[in-house]
């Protein structure tokens, strides 16, 4: 048999493709619609924190944090309660990462305030002596942007059925009344800062990354 | 071996993407060096404003080796193998030569893009899939651009039977194909929203889904890319370069079609302990257990093939390359089994014995191949004897020498990072914080960093070598048979 597939390509192809694809197709498909279920509790981010999360991102934050936190004594004495599947329900991308330069970050908002934050991003060492994290100034002048994550989270509304509006969960609406939502939301964060840049400009209607990235970091419990 | 009347092979497009090799090979290894020592010296992290953080470099240095330095290293042994184990010439056919150079542009295209769009922190987080949704569809145009290539030659080929390093360049095309498409889908948010940045898309799965598919897609890109293309390269170049025949056919199919059906349950391997179904991770426990088989066995089938001839590795530094390639080949696929049972990964994950593994994997294995790989072309491409067989030498030692440097410091630095998160005092509690864990790292960032450093000045040798080889060499009258004509 090997030898006729080894003289026909085309079967050969199908051949391979067929060994190839069979892992895939029974992993990942049988648990699909059970994994995609929230647990009880979990919401939707809301615009602020969606672009606080796409600053995440954009810097790769995930490249030394990881969000994802192993059922063993050692990992829930340090970072909380272990994650379960549900909790991620919302999670698009997932950023569990892969490695821990820096701790975990699940739960980081459980215990880290706005202000720590303001302080560890302009420079880590400041707050924890020793860390080798660098300091991420750029987040204090540039804007976050407030209009790719409201189109993401309406895209997720529309598209995957995310329940924004619905009662008890985070309001989404139109895009002016979103973006007075984010610039309340904001208002709080900017309040605990001590950044005259990042206060100055909140007052002349611009929401600074940092502040943005802070609104995420609060939200994840 | 060789017919009298032997084909005039036309390299145009495997010598376009030997350049790419070459080029993005230095961007992406020197990224990686910089990305190294700014964890042992942190303030390296402000070279250049906001793109010179780790972060944003880090999926430079990922991509860049992997998309860049090591796809064009593909592109390039194609185009070169295909044509001979085919026995037809891309001379022949007008349309694929257009379509060689098409894929070749298109590549470097798709590559530059992706260098700016990362550096600008346009990114979908995922590793190794970095890119937005328009260079994904770049992407996939490019691939079947070698698609077209790949099977167009097979079509006018003379050689009717397949050899066994087209095998693995099809599985190769197949693999990526299905694992870049599935693990790419995401729907752009401004064509449903018709606001914010055009570019911007948001992935098609959620947690744990996305997790899953991410690791199917990113452990196998580790399979498509980091081994069954190189499988293909050192079945070809080490028979070629040594004149041995292969060991045993009967084992390169086991080896093939063995690592085809196990390397994808694999996957979960890096989803041990998360929130993935717990038999989906035990299944990728036990496949990657069993991993070791197909991976031994083309490894064993090369190294067998050196039966008896093993004065060879004193006379020719490019059988030295492709044995020691075998050799990391079957530390690296013997140490991930390892990493993934599951009371190691406890330990393991999360840490730095991870890149560790890695990159004895890639920096072994794939470097070491790749290299080995270019400089048999370049004789036969170049009509030129390779330009210094001394230097090829020290490149070999001084390399070997970085890696070793660079895998003993990240086991080292893994397994104690792992032990002190865990560690307890006397009365149950943690004995560490984690800064304690970081800073006791330093040292090994630093070796390590070094250890990088060496292997990038080895590559600036081949570099060299190349060059020389390319513009400067004696030219030989008639094409080599076996060994590669060298001057000392």
């Amino acid at each position: 048999m090997f030898h006729w597939l080894e003289r026909n390509p085309f079967f050969f192809a199908v051949g391979v493709f067929l060994v190839v694809a069979y892992a895939g197709v029974v992993t990942i498909l049988p648990d699909f619609m059970e994994s995609a279920r929230p647990v009880a509790g979990t919401k939707p981010y809301t615009v602020l924190e969606l672009a606080g999360r796409q600053i995440y991102i954009k810097d790769s934050c995930n490249a030394c944090h990881s969000q994802l936190v192993r059922p063993f004594k050692s990992e829930t004495d340090r970072y909380g309660m272990y994650s379960l599947s549900g909790e991620y329900a919302y999670d698009r991308p997932f950023l569990w990462g892969s490695k821990r330069t820096g701790p975990d970050l699940m739960r980081v908002g459980n215990y880290r305030t706005s202000d720590w934050h303001e302080y560890h991003m302009a420079k880590p060492t400041d707050v924890v002596p020793g860390s080798i994290m660098p300091a991420y100034k750029h987040m204090f002048s540039n804007n976050a942007d407030i209009e790719t994550a409201y189109a993401e989270a309406y895209t997720v509304k529309t598209v995957f059925n995310v329940p924004y509006d619905k009662p008890d969960m985070p309001k989404l609406g139109t895009f002016d009344q979103a973006k007075k939502e984010a610039f309340d939301a904001a208002a709080v964060i900017v309040a605990d800062m001590k950044s005259t840049e990042v206060k100055e400009a909140f007052k002349r209607g611009e929401i600074k990354e940092i502040v943005a990235l802070i609104a995420y970091l609060n939200s994840l419990k | 071996m060789q017919e009298k009347n032997a084909l005039n092979y036309d390299y145009t497009v495997a010598k376009c993407f030997t350049y790419a090799t070459i080029l993005f090979g230095i961007i992406g290894m020197l990224i990686g060096v910089v990305i190294a020592y700014q964890m042992a010296f942190p303030q390296l992290n402000y070279l250049a404003g906001e793109y010179g953080t780790y972060s944003r470099l880090r999926p430079l240095h990922t991509s860049g080796v992997i998309f860049g330095f090591l796809l064009s290293g593909i592109f390039a042994t194609w185009y070169y193998v295909g044509q001979r184990v085919l026995k037809v010439s891309m001379a022949e056919s007008k349309f694929l030569m257009v379509i060689g150079k098409l894929h070749f542009w298109v590549y470097m295209i798709v590559i530059l893009t992706a260098v700016v769009t990362l550096f600008m922190g346009i990114s979908t987080s995922k590793e190794y899939a970095e890119l937005e949704w328009p260079l994904d569809i770049a992407v996939v145009v490019l691939w079947v651009l070698w698609g077209i290539s790949i099977f167009g030659l097979v079509g006018i080929r003379r050689e009717k039977t397949l050899y066994i390093s087209m095998w693995y360049y099809i599985a190769t095309f197949l693999g990526v194909a299905m694992l870049w498409i599935f693990n790419n889908m995401e729907v752009p948010t401004f064509l449903v929203a018709g606001m914010g940045k055009w570019y911007h898309s948001v992935s098609m799965y959620a947690g744990t889904n996305d997790a899953m598919v991410q690791w199917w897609y990113g452990h196998n890109a580790v399979a498509f890319v980091f081994t069954v293309p190189i499988i293909a390269m050192i079945y070809y170049f080490l028979p070629k370069e040594s004149g041995q025949p292969v060991f045993s056919y009967k084992l390169s199919l086991l080896s093939f079609w063995g690592l085809m059906f196990v390397y994808l349950w694999a996957g979960g391997h890096h989803l041990l302990f998360s929130t993935v179904p717990d038999w989906v991770q035990t299944m990728g426990s036990i496949f990657s257990v069993i991993l070791i088989l197909p991976s031994w066995g083309s490894a064993i089938n090369m190294l067998l093939t050196m039966k008896g001839q093993w004065g060879q590795l004193k006379e020719n530094p490019l059988v030295k390359f492709m044995v020691l390639a075998s050799t990391f080949y079957m530390l690296s696929t013997l140490e991930g089994p390892i990493q993934a049972i599951k009371s190691v990964n406890a330990l393991a994950h999360f840490t730095d014995w991870i890149p560790g593994h890695v990159h004895d994997g890639t920096l072994g294995w794939v470097g070491f191949m790749t290299m080995a790989a270019l400089y048999h072309m370049a004789p036969r491409m170049y009509k030129r004897e390779l330009y210094s067989k001394k230097l090829m030498d020290s490149q070999f030692w001084l390399q070997t020498t970085g890696i070793v440097m660079y895998f003993s410091s990240m086991w080292i630095a893994g397994i104690t990072q792992g032990m002190m998160w865990r560690a307890t005092d006397q009365f149950g509690n943690l004995a560490y914080s984690f800064i304690d864990t970081v800073t006791v790292l330093i040292p090994y960032y630093a070796l390590r960093a070094t250890g990088g450093l060496l292997y990038l000045i080895g590559f600036f040798m081949f570099t060299y070598n190349m060059y020389k080889t390319m513009t400067a060499s004696k030219a030989i009258a008639s094409e080599p048979q076996n060994a590669s004509p060298m001057a000392a």
